[in-house]
């Protein structure tokens, strides 16, 4: 399997050696042209507000629209900012997944924390039954999921950190920081379903 | 469950979120509006940018809280200020205000001059200069969750930023040589913590992020220090002591991104108007040098 890992600026490389240890092929992408004959894409955390603006700056805004309409995505942090609907400030966002997040909503860095998580859907997965571990930076909340979006995983007040819509995943966290690489198996999970389609 | 706060995991961490960006020093809000609009991923907020520094003279302090939080209250990217080395409390002051990381730099002048801060004891993480690997390592064993070149801050010279990040480089791939039994010497030799010493020769790398500082001044500078290995650039006196800041921050970012690519690096270097004007490193003397200062 392909999977590109959209690399303009953050934690890219972290991703790529999770995926490559799983026997993925990786691929950076920083041009449009890089998304030919992908799987599925990755958007690594990093600062939403600088990967959206050299998005827009390098043309890759529709072309990642198009690819995601047909390929499973996976935004971690930032990544999930720029997937969403909503993010209550003026920000280039690709608006995929319905769901409303708030930036920063621990406040600033030294609120950064660890915690365990129970998340049922990592559960059928070699080694799911005990809590994944994440790692929240700065991170954002989802204050909503709507439509068909639904949540995946949520702190022990309920409120949201994981998100899913049909091939999309968004994670306030980050699973390319940990060695539990459950995530990314479950995510090579949504990409393989539609390269077997 | 348990929430846990201020580990090391969470300060590398946005050290590792940083990475493949471009932090620049700002020194006023509207600055700082022009630095996240050109896709800064993060800001350093200070008074004087280090060409000032170097051209004014005088004790070099942290900056007003005010300002610090001015600028935390105009943009959403994390916000960095600086203490002077050994200056504790000037860190206590600035984690008190909630910059997201502190810089422990030698831009300012030291307060101490035989020891650096205990940034373990910080809730808040610490980036420090490094011009070799046995400072870098000094510097992590102290609690740096990130390191950066020294380069000569204020020159518009990148020559030291390029010396200091090849000597660093060279070490490492230097130790990934040396068998197991010549590590403690070699720790001994460059004064560093053993146990950062393995762990470096195991990684082949820093064990943390690392990125360029001291000299940036154009894009070709920026995607020089990528090429050498580096994981992020700062940008100091470079950007607002240009012609056209926005323009130029704008067109540095981007030469981080595609550091790799000379067409995209060619089109980013056009018409950007006058560079700092920089001061070569060997005009000035020795006891000007910033970078010397550190232990």
């Amino acid at each position: 399997m392909r999977i590109g890992v959209l690399a303009l600026q953050g934690a890219f490389h972290e991703h790529q050696v999770m995926l490559e240890r799983l026997g993925a092929e990786v691929r950076q992408v920083r041009l449009p042209a890089h998304l030919d004959g992908l799987d599925g894409l990755i958007i690594p955390g990093g600062e939403s507000t600088t990967i959206g603006k050299l998005a827009v700056d390098f043309n890759l805004m529709e072309p990642l629209k198009t690819f995601a309409a047909e390929h499973a995505l996976w935004g971690t942090c930032a990544g999930a900012i720029f997937m969403a609907r909503e993010v209550g400030r003026p920000q280039p966002l690709l608006g995929l997944m319905d769901i409303v997040i708030e930036r920063n909503a621990f406040g600033r860095q030294v609120a950064s924390f660890e915690t365990d998580l129970d998340v049922p859907a990592l559960r059928h997965l070699n080694g799911g039954g005990k809590a994944y571990h994440a790692v929240f930076i700065r991170a954002p909340l989802i204050e909503a999921v709507r439509g068909t979006a639904a949540a995946l995983a949520a702190l022990p007040d309920g409120r949201i950190v994981a998100a899913r819509q049909g091939r999309w995943l968004a994670t306030s966290f980050h699973p390319e920081l940990t060695q539990d690489d459950r995530f990314h198996r479950y995510f090579l999970e949504m990409a393989q379903s539609k390269s077997e389609r | 469950m348990d929430q846990q706060v201020a580990t090391f995991a969470v300060k590398s961490g946005l050290a590792q979120m940083l990475k493949g960006g471009v932090i620049m020093d700002v020194v006023t809000p509207d600055h700082a509006r022009i630095a996240e609009d050109a896709g800064a991923c993060a800001v350093m907020a200070l008074e004087r940018v280090p060409a000032d520094i170097r051209a004014n003279g005088g004790v070099a302090r942290m900056s007003d809280p005010d300002l610090i939080e001015r600028i935390m209250a105009t943009v959403s990217i994390p916000v960095m200020a600086k203490c002077r080395i050994g200056h504790f409390v000037e860190a206590q002051i600035l984690e008190a205000i909630g910059v997201d990381y502190i810089d422990e730099s030698e831009v300012l002048t030291p307060a101490d001059e035989e020891h650096h801060i205990n940034k373990h004891a910080f809730k808040v993480p610490f980036v420090c200069g490094c011009r070799n690997l046995g400072e870098a390592l000094r510097r992590v064993g102290e609690g740096a969750a990130m390191i950066r070149t020294k380069g000569e801050a204020g020159t518009g010279d990148v020559g030291e930023a390029v010396r200091h990040a090849r000597t660093v480089m060279g070490q490492i791939r230097h130790l990934q040589n040396l068998p197991d039994e010549e590590l403690m010497a070699f720790a001994k030799e460059n004064g560093a913590p053993y146990e950062l010493v393995v762990e470096t020769k195991r990684l082949g790398r820093l064990p943390v992020v690392n990125f360029a500082a001291g000299g940036v001044a154009t894009p070709a500078d920026a995607a020089l220090m990528m090429q050498l290995g580096v994981d992020g650039v700062f940008v100091g006196s470079g950007i607002f002591k240009s012609g056209d800041p926005a323009k130029r921050a704008a067109a540095i970012v981007k030469a981080v991104t595609h550091y790799n690519d000379p067409a995209v690096l060619a089109e980013v270097s056009r018409n950007l108007g006058e560079a700092m004007v920089g001061r070569n490193v060997t005009s000035i003397p020795e006891n000007e040098l910033l970078a010397g200062r550190g232990w």
